[in-house]
């Protein structure tokens, strides 16, 4: 029989509902796959075995009754950013190292009702604030491809787990990138929504204008099934749109002939590797033989983007992340002299390097003098970047670009530059400002490496650019190969 | 964009987050490359642009006033470093005369 971690999502649920596996099979194979790879990649936080296996015979006891839901008996991993009841649930930081969450988010629960088990909780940069998953307190996470190489960030757990073939696929968050940038430098396809389309109830906020929960898979296929059971409107988080999800697995297949495609003059002038712009040529001309046609675009203050997300970002942390003061839940500094020093010392020392340092420029950036110079003009500049892309998307129906500026680089090589590792995101941030969901696709390698290439749809057309990088995928392999680990 | 120490030293007071002096001079040098990126902004002019603050230009939707969650302390207080009688235990925040 083939390795079962290689079968796609439609696969699994085939040979699930024929009986030629079972779902304790399935599940039971990945947890032996965990527990003889995980050591060498460090993707899982929590690996929740009895539990999984719990779930599984529910699964099986499912089809064999016929009343088999969605997803049943699929295995997947959540980011530890996805509040689990009764589990560990510590994005990645000493803050929340004992935390045991008390409900579940909304994504949690959606995916117990469509029947997928939870194998496990993936590692991440601690507070999703890092594009390397070299800040997270549980440590570093390793590129399956290369282990001396980091996975991307910061749902870079989520990446190398699917990456080497230990979950089906694993839901993730992003803020400036961090689901886009690690599937690209994990060889994944990784989807980032529209803004609202899946509930942010019980995932822990980082900076909550920005933030948005999606998947990393191994197709876009495979992706079009997980988000379809992720999304939908959710009257416990205010900002969660209240509008109908299309059957994203459905409409996969639809042609994408007389497409249009953008290409952002401003992204393609500026200085990118020989192999990343030849990677970007050779998927453009496979989009030109499907019939999809190729326009350059102008994106005017697109530059802005990085500037603006290192305001907005921080800013909104530094609120969100004032909640953790060692009184109500999470860690608590040993012997505070009084209040104060107990605030002091347990933020001093339950939060890691990074999340300080954006804690102090967002704190900086709100504070009294400087509300206006800072938080307000990037939010102006932001009106500025999301109307740009309403301009464009009046003659193109998607913007192409690469996903990171190149492949994976070496652990500890960009931790001294805080400013040379956000440059990472140069190329995501842009649709998190402005909402809009994009997706990124395997299109190449390099020296063994895995490179992406990314597409941003206008608002809630996950369908058309899930569908583009189906179309891609049916004609092209780089999706397909698998990273040697064992 | 320079910061003075006394400049870190207020910012992190009112982030409530201790930080050793012999930090000092590298953050200095981290947070003044993030302004110095920032700053960037300030190139273009946005005085008639309307500030940004949902992505979707949406507004806050309204709930009927009704209670929906039901009692649920001691579950919720499980995580709590410190609980006696139902109730948060912090260092003594009265202060008293000697």
């Amino acid at each position: 029989m083939t390795e079962l971690h290689k079968l796609s999502i439609k696969e699994k649920l085939k040979g699930l509902k024929d009986s030629t596996f079972s779902s304790q099979e399935l599940t039971e194979s990945y947890l032996k796959r965990i527990k003889k790879l995980d050591n060498k990649i460090n993707s899982f936080i929590t690996v929740l075995e009895e539990r999984a296996v719990k779930s599984a015979k529910e699964s099986d006891q499912r089809y064999i009754s016929g009343s088999a839901l969605p997803l049943d008996g699929i295995p997947i991993a959540h980011k530890d950013i996805f509040c689990t009841e009764g589990v560990l649930t510590s994005c990645g930081s000493r803050m929340l190292s004992n935390f045991i969450s008390p409900y579940s988010s909304t994504v949690v629960k959606n995916f117990e009702g469509s029947g997928s088990v939870v194998l496990g909780k993936t590692n991440m940069d601690e507070f999703a604030m890092g594009s390397s998953n070299e800040t997270s307190y549980f440590g570093e996470v390793k590129n399956p491809w290369k282990k001396d190489y980091v996975p991307g960030g910061s749902s870079g757990g989520s990446a190398a787990c699917v990456s080497a073939g230990l979950a089906s696929g694993a839901t993730g968050t992003d803020t400036g990138g961090s689901i886009r940038q690690p599937a690209a430098l994990c060889g994944l396809t990784g989807i980032k929504p529209t803004y609202g389309r899946v509930s942010r109830y019980g995932m822990i906020a980082f900076a909550s204008s920005l933030d948005q929960g999606g998947v990393l898979t191994k197709s876009a296929e495979d992706a079009a099934y997980m988000l379809k059971t992720m999304s939908g409107h959710d009257p416990k988080d205010s900002t969660s749109l209240n509008v109908e999800v299309p059957d994203f697995v459905k409409e996969i297949d639809k042609e994408i002939k007389g497409l249009r495609v953008g290409l952002p003059k401003q992204f393609f002038s500026m200085n990118m590797p020989e192999y990343v712009e030849q990677s970007i040529n050779e998927s453009l001309k496979v989009f030109e033989k499907l019939g999809v046609k190729i326009i350059d675009v102008d994106l005017p203050h697109i530059d802005l983007s990085l500037p603006i997300y290192y305001v907005i970002a921080p800013a909104e942390c530094s609120a969100n992340l004032s909640r953790y003061d060692g009184v109500k839940f999470g860690y608590r500094c040993e012997d505070p002299k009084n209040l104060e020093d107990l605030y002091m010392r347990t933020r001093e020392e339950g939060f890691g390097t990074e999340v300080k340092r954006r804690i102090l420029i967002g704190t900086y950036a709100l504070s009294a003098g400087y509300y206006d110079a800072y938080y307000l003009k990037a939010q102006k500049c932001r009106r500025l970047v999301a109307n740009d892309f309403k301009e464009a998307f009046k003659s193109v129906d998607l913007i192409l670009s690469p996903t990171a500026p190149d492949t994976s680089f070496a652990l500890g090589a960009k931790t001294s530059d805080p400013v040379e590792m956000y440059k990472q995101d140069i190329f995501t941030i842009p649709a998190n400002l402005a909402g809009l969901p994009g997706i990124s696709v395997p299109c190449g390698q390099h020296q063994g490496l895995p490179l992406g290439l990314q597409l941003v749809s206008d608002n809630l057309e996950e369908s058309k650019i899930l569908r583009m990088a189906h179309h891609f995928q049916l004609n092209t392999d780089w999706h397909k190969s698998w990273p040697e680990l064992d | 964009m320079s910061l003075k120490n006394q400049d870190l030293e207020q910012i992190a007071y009112l982030a409530r987050i201790n930080i050793d002096k012999d930090k000092f001079p590298s953050l200095k040098k981290e947070l003044e490359s993030i302004l110095e990126l920032v700053a960037k902004m300030d190139s273009v002019n946005t005085e008639s642009v309307v500030p940004m603050s949902h992505p979707l230009d949406l507004s806050q939707p309204l709930r009927k006033d009704k209670v929906t969650e039901k009692d649920d302390r001691k579950n919720l207080q499980k995580n709590a470093p410190s609980i006696k009688a139902g109730l948060f235990m912090v260092p003594k925040v009265i202060e008293v005369e000697d």
